[in-house]
């Protein structure tokens, strides 16, 4: 891994040698720019965010890599379908300001989204830089542009244009990036907006689970400053359809739609013996200390934290990255990945993995979890693993994991994470019949438009996906606020 | 921001508190729950069951002992001061209906979420008997409020320095012997347990209040489950009430200890700042 001065020299030589007017050729010759960061050494013992983002030069090196090819093929893999050709083109312009407004025209959180989306399985996947080198490493690097725009731009960017008061009232119900999105469209439409949250705090996901040495929690709170300043209302304590149903903020309330972005819930257990152990934890549970509790700063914050030294983390995504990496920050002296499939199949963004592994997270794989070992006083002392190989493909199209009889062995940990997914949230299905979901509890929607069963009642996000990622809720808040804003017209 | 309008001591360490909270006080049902926060980005999150309401006046009653970091931060406001966060009311309600003659039993501070169950229990036309205990004197509460719905009011000490010297048990059992067809006992888990216990001997089905670890009490940390009938449940969603009978005592009770080294030495921390503080005063 190379210093953020090293790589910084390196990209101010580039750029020196460049020739004014760039072929194809040229620009393919153009080494791709790696990321600067921490050292995995120093952040192990830090909260601070572990990719530090490009610097000017490093950012038109990286620009300059990219071929404007006339068809675009990065596009079709964005999920709210970014104009990424003309915003790197702005950017080797130097014209960042106008590279944020392009972005923002399709993006309302590129600051966010450039540092969290898995790019690798989007744009950069159909990247033909990326397919020339036969490497979607060496793809151009559109996520960290991004994120170069928005940390550099995104400052001075003025706020979108509210349309005169049309009298109208929205409800969002969530702060997450669904709301975030379907929020500041709705408003821009001169609508009146209320965002409702739960917690004590604005942002959902972006405050309670992903961690601030991925996702700074300055800029989570910069987004809603804008949000405010665009005259969105914002209460939080209101978990709706507790305080407030949605049929009373309809009907009392004055409310013409509502949006439902609540998110996530229940978090999923594994239902192997064991699993209530004290040392064992959802997530959710132990992200949510760390992150929206602060148990992190032992020194200020009043909610405890557990010490685990030797940490198994079950699962393979992105949370299952985010709980190993803030145990290790946390003291752990040796963290596991448990995950059956193989390091192909893993959901995690790619840039998480290394970053990972960097930090000495191991990777068991082809391992299942079978049962969780208690001491005398019910902590954990130890996890049953059944090795698995790979068999034939299910319906994810991912290759099956298959457990291999008699292979079980028993290894030492003190603190179970469990990080296979959520179901969705209850709260609001308890107490709105008129809303159908499907078996596993989520909204059933209209795919255009994201219309559910009630009238006037909107839905994006992880209600409706499951599990999904921030662009593509950002994507359904989107659609909502487009069909709500016609919804209303009709009022 | 939601104002102390009313602050009572019960003992040295158990305390009242009257909140303006107009939406809570509006919706809240007899066995809900509120979560507090006292601001800022480092305070703990509390649950605590909503005592009593007045829809007219806006405010809820919450009830706590100090016996943490958080609740002895709650113990030193004061009547005019604010708490940023009150969520609720979180929890599904107390099932209510006419179930004949009932038995409430609360333990502690578990008399303050029992008093509200009691009274919808009674104005649901159930002949309501209740009974009241704790260590020692100083830690009853609530007895006149009682004393309203049930004339017959039973108190008991563990100490025998008020009320008949015994365990909420003995009372229980003997009204059982009578004849009874629903129990509800609210207090320490031990407490309950032993209720359940007591209520097996004449097949009574006994409903008791769960106060787990939680933290964001919606239903997504996970931190609150419990098994119940050999299912994992999360006392936020689905409780905080359940089928006593069908309750995993000890695993739930050990759960509840998994910061206890922490959080002794986080009370220890907070007494010694209250001698400081009160040292000067």
């Amino acid at each position: 891994m190379r210093t953020p001065e090293e790589l910084q020299k390196g990209a101010v030589e580039i750029l020196e040698s460049l020739p004014e007017n760039l072929s194809v050729k040229d620009r393919a010759a153009i080494p791709n720019q790696e990321m600067p960061s921490q050292d995995p050494a120093d952040r192990i013992h830090n909260m601070f965010e572990v990719a530090l983002g490009y610097t000017e030069e490093e950012a038109l090196v990286e620009a300059n890599r990219c071929l404007n090819c006339k068809n675009q093929p990065c596009v079709q893999g964005c999920p709210v379908g970014i104009n990424i050709p003309a915003f790197i083109c702005e950017i080797q312009n130097k014209n960042y300001g106008d590279a944020l407004s392009i972005i923002q025209e399709s993006s309302l959180l590129p600051a966010v989204c450039g540092r969290v989306c898995p790019q690798e399985k989007q744009c950069q996947k159909f990247c033909t830089v990326g397919k020339m080198n036969k490497d979607v490493e060496k793809a151009v690097a559109i996520g960290r542009l991004e994120r170069f725009v928005a940390d550099k731009a995104g400052k001075d960017a003025p706020l979108p244009e509210v349309k005169e008061a049309s009298g109208k009232k929205v409800a969002i119900v969530g702060s997450g990036p669904a709301s975030i999105a379907c929020a500041a469209d709705v408003r821009r439409e001169g609508h009146e907006v209320v965002m409702f949250e739960a917690l004590h705090k604005m942002g959902g996901v972006l405050s309670y689970g992903i961690p601030e040495f991925r996702l700074p929690k300055k800029l989570v709170d910069s987004e809603f400053e804008k949000l405010k300043a665009m005259g969105i209302k914002m209460e939080t304590n209101v978990p709706v359809g507790r305080t407030r149903t949605i049929d009373a903020l309809m009907k009392e309330d004055g409310f013409d739609a509502v949006f439902v972005g609540s998110g996530a819930g229940l978090p999923k257990f594994m239902n192997i013996p064991g699993e209530n152990l004290l040392s064992v934890f959802s997530a959710n549970e132990y992200l949510t200390r760390s992150n929206l509790m602060k148990a992190y700063d032992e020194k200020h914050a009043k909610t405890p934290f557990f010490h685990a030294e030797k940490v198994a983390v079950l699962g393979g995504g992105n949370v299952a990255m985010d709980a190993a990496r803030t145990a290790l920050r946390l003291g752990a002296k040796k963290v596991d990945i448990i995950y059956r499939r193989t390091m192909d199949e893993i959901t995690a963004r790619k840039e998480e993995v290394h970053h990972a592994m960097e930090e000495g997270v191991n990777f068991r794989l082809l391992s299942q979890p079978v049962e969780i070992l208690g001491d005398e006083n019910d902590f954990v002392k130890g996890l049953k693993i059944r090795k698995c190989e790979l068999g034939e493909p299910d319906e994810s199209g991912r290759r099956r994991p298959v457990e291999i009889p008699g292979s079980d062995f028993i290894e030492e940990y003190d603190t179970v994470i469990v990080s296979i997914g959520n179901a969705s949230n209850p709260l609001i299905k308890k107490t709105t019949p008129a809303i159908e979901t499907n078996k596993r509890g989520n909204f059933i929607v209209d795919e255009e438009t994201c219309k559910t069963s009630m009238e006037g009642v909107y839905a994006g996000g992880d209600i409706v996906l499951g599990a999904a990622t921030v662009i593509l809720a950002m994507g359904q808040g989107r659609k909502a606020a487009k069909a709500i804003n016609e919804y209303l017209k009709t009022k | 921001m939601f104002r102390i309008v009313k602050k009572v001591q019960f003992s040295p360490e158990v305390f009242s508190m009257t909140i303006e909270a107009p939406m809570i006080a509006k919706e809240r049902k007899a066995g809900q729950f509120v979560i507090i926060q006292k601001g800022g980005d480092f305070n703990e999150r509390i649950p605590l069951t909503i005592a009593d309401a007045d829809e007219k006046q806006g405010t809820i009653t919450i009830v706590f002992q100090a016996v943490g970091e958080g609740t002895h931060i709650l113990a030193r406001l004061e009547e005019g001061d604010f708490i940023e966060n009150v969520l609720g009311p979180l929890g599904s309600p107390t099932h209510i209906e006419n179930f004949g003659k009932v038995v409430c039993v609360g333990g502690g501070i578990g008399v303050a979420p029992l008093y509200p169950i009691a009274k919808a229990l009674k104005e649901a036309g159930n002949d309501v008997r209740v009974i009241i205990g704790a260590r020692n004197k100083s830690l009853i509460i609530e007895e006149d409020m009682m004393r309203a719905i049930d004339p017959e009011l039973i108190v008991v000490t563990d100490d025998g320095s008020y009320g008949r010297k015994a365990l909420v048990t003995e009372p229980l059992g003997e009204l059982l012997e009578k004849g009874a067809d629903q129990v509800v006992a609210i207090g320490p888990a031990p407490m309950m347990k032993f209720c359940v216990k007591t209520a097996e001997k004449t097949n009574t089905p006994c409903i008791v209040s769960l106060n787990t670890i939680m933290i964001d009490g919606t239903g997504m940390c996970g931190g609150c489950r419990v098994l119940v009938g050999g299912e994992t449940k999360f006392v936020c969603v689905d409780g905080p009430e359940f089928d006593g009978h069908l309750v995993d005592w000890d695993n739930m009770m050990k759960r509840q200890r998994t910061y206890k080294s922490q959080e002794t030495e986080a009370h220890h921390r907070c007494h010694v700042d209250m001698q400081i503080e009160e040292g000067l005063a």
